[in-house]
């Protein structure tokens, strides 16, 4: 009973075999013809747009710099966002110093006395190194006060380096009240 | 009515009425070569234009826009940059071999130019066997590549040159074979002859599906041969940087660029002339009034014409499909083309025996 079984099954490989040797010619006329029908396919998706080349998805830069959208998550630089009173939210806790990568934020903090003859945390200087930023987006992660966010700029190129370390706290500004 | 041979007679005629043989044979020669040497250049600058055009079209951009009015100056503009910048010459290279390299490359693309009929009667070299002559010289356009390769000193260059030279000298078969096809139809090797065999229709109408099939073959092979892509494996910019022509620099490598360009040209102007019946105007058997309305297009409108729409074709390849790897290129040559093309050139060797074309 076992033999009989090798037996068949040995021929029936061996029928496959055939039918293998048979299709050879078969399946290399379809690869032929799958291979031309899939570069069929591209060429006329190629012609579509070749034929409609007024909806172009390139943007025009510096001649449509007026009218320019860029989308929301587009991350330029960062800055520190003052309202109108020119004031703040920063608190100078450093946590976006900390959880920079780059080392490219550096809170410098000074103490303010407050009208009551207390002495208080504030900063003096919120010092950001442009060429260091990998607009990682992590500061703003970890700022607890929302203090400083993205900006969509993207003209940066100056011709001094120096230029790109910046003093994000303006000139006079002071911390907002009631934020702690 | 002007036109180019008419130009070309009434120079001849007037040369030999003012010098003697010599002198007109010498004088004709130096017109024949300023005249090739401005049609590179126009071509070049032309194709390269068309070839950025066409590219950012497909890609749904706008191309060069900044030089001249709509960019067209672009190419006029690389070539002056290209122009003064300086060919330097690798430590390492091959001194002789590195500098010759790129002449043989604009040399053969040169010697190519000579049968090409590119209007009625006119034709620097009316050769009874054209076609023999045209394949055998676009073959020495391998030892260039290998040329700079090998010279070059550096193994991107000497691995695209490798590529390359495996790459012609296996599509040049099938190339070959097509081209045999029509030869087969037309009894002759003479590209005057073969033009006019299609007076009453080009090949590709009156060879039914056996002449589209060898046309097909015919335009993958010849993509092959002149290094574009999908078969740009000799480039292959992100694999290779540039392949054989990556140590060079200034003129020589414009001398390569141009080289490309120009072949393409030249086996466009071949498949025109085989397939779409060269200068031939579009004549449907014998519908005399149809043809003469169609004479009225100068021929060599026709010829251009029919060259750039194969041009077309090709750049409209190079920007859609994905490059292939050696082992795919030599299996789709080995195993797919040749066979297919040996099969088709049967066809039409019993075809023109039967007389079954029209
Ligand atoms: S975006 Fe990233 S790299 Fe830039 S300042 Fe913030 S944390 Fe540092
Ligand atoms: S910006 Fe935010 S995280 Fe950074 S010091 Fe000011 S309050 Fe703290």
């Amino acid at each position: 009973m076992q033999e009989f079984k090798k037996e068949v099954s040995f021929v029936e490989k061996n029928k496959i075999a055939i039918k293998k040797k048979n299709m050879f010619i078969v399946n290399y006329i379809k690869d032929v013809f799958n291979g031309v029908k899939s570069l069929v396919v591209g060429l006329r998706r190629t012609m579509y747009y070749f034929s409609h080349h007024k909806e172009i998805i390139t943007e025009q830069y510096p001649d449509n710099r007026d009218t320019l959208v860029l989308p929301d998550r587009f991350k330029g630089e960062v800055i520190l966002v003052h309202d109108e009173n020119n004031e703040h939210a920063c608190t100078g806790c450093t946590a976006c110093e900390l959880a920079c990568p780059n080392a490219t934020i550096k809170i410098i903090t000074k103490f303010d006395i407050s009208p009551e003859g207390k002495k208080k945390k504030a900063i003096d200087k919120f010092v950001y190194h442009l060429e260091l930023c990998t607009m990682c987006n992590l500061c703003i992660v970890a700022c607890p006060t929302d203090a400083i966010k993205m900006a969509q700029t993207f003209e940066h190129s100056v011709y001094n380096r120096a230029e790109l370390t910046k003093v994000l706290n303006k000139q006079g500004s002071k911390i907002r009240e009631g934020v702690e | 009515m002007l036109s180019f041979s008419n130009i070309s007679k009434s120079i001849d005629t007037w040369l030999n009425a003012t010098f003697n043989s010599t002198w007109t044979m010498l004088f004709e020669m130096v017109i024949a070569g300023v005249g090739v040497i401005s049609l590179f250049a126009i071509l070049g600058l032309v194709l390269v234009l068309m070839e950025r055009r066409v590219a950012a079209w497909i890609q749904i951009r706008l191309g060069p826009n900044r030089v001249g009015p709509g960019g067209m100056l672009q190419s006029l503009a690389d070539t002056v940059k290209l122009l003064v910048k300086e060919g330097m010459t690798p430590d390492g290279a091959d001194k002789f071999l590195f500098n010759l390299a790129p002449f043989i490359a604009i040399i053969v693309a040169m010697l190519l130019m000579a049968p090409i009929a590119f209007a009625k009667n006119f034709q620097l070299w009316d050769m009874n066997i054209g076609v023999l002559y045209v394949t055998a010289i676009s073959s020495i356009m391998v030892i260039s590549i290998l040329m700079a390769g090998w010279a070059s000193n550096n193994k991107y260059s000497l691995m695209g040159a490798m590529r390359s030279g495996a790459q012609i000298v296996s599509y040049e078969l099938s190339a070959g074979l097509s081209i045999l096809a029509i030869v087969v139809l037309s009894g002759s090797l003479n590209l005057n002859d073969i033009i006019q065999s299609q007076a009453d229709g080009w090949w590709i109408f009156k060879g039914h599906i056996p002449v589209i099939i060898a046309f097909i073959i015919f335009i993958i092979a010849v993509t092959a041969e002149t290094n574009r892509a999908p078969f740009d494996l000799a480039e292959a910019e992100s694999e290779l940087t540039a392949g054989f022509h990556t140590e060079y620099s200034g003129m020589k490598f414009a001398l390569f660029f141009l080289a490309e360009y120009i072949n393409v040209f030249i086996v466009c102007a071949i498949g025109a002339t085989l397939f779409l019946g060269g200068w031939m105007p579009f004549h449907i058997g014998n519908w005399e009034s149809f043809n003469h309305i169609m004479d009225y297009i100068p021929s060599s409108m026709w010829f251009f014409s029919k060259t750039f729409f194969l041009i077309f074709l090709i750049m409209w390849f190079r920007w859609t499909f994905p490059r292939l790897r050696i082992d795919q290129l030599l299996n789709l040559e080995w195993k797919y083309l040749l066979p297919i093309s040996m099969f088709n050139l049967l066809l039409v060797t019993a075809m023109a025996i039967l007389g079954w074309h029209f």
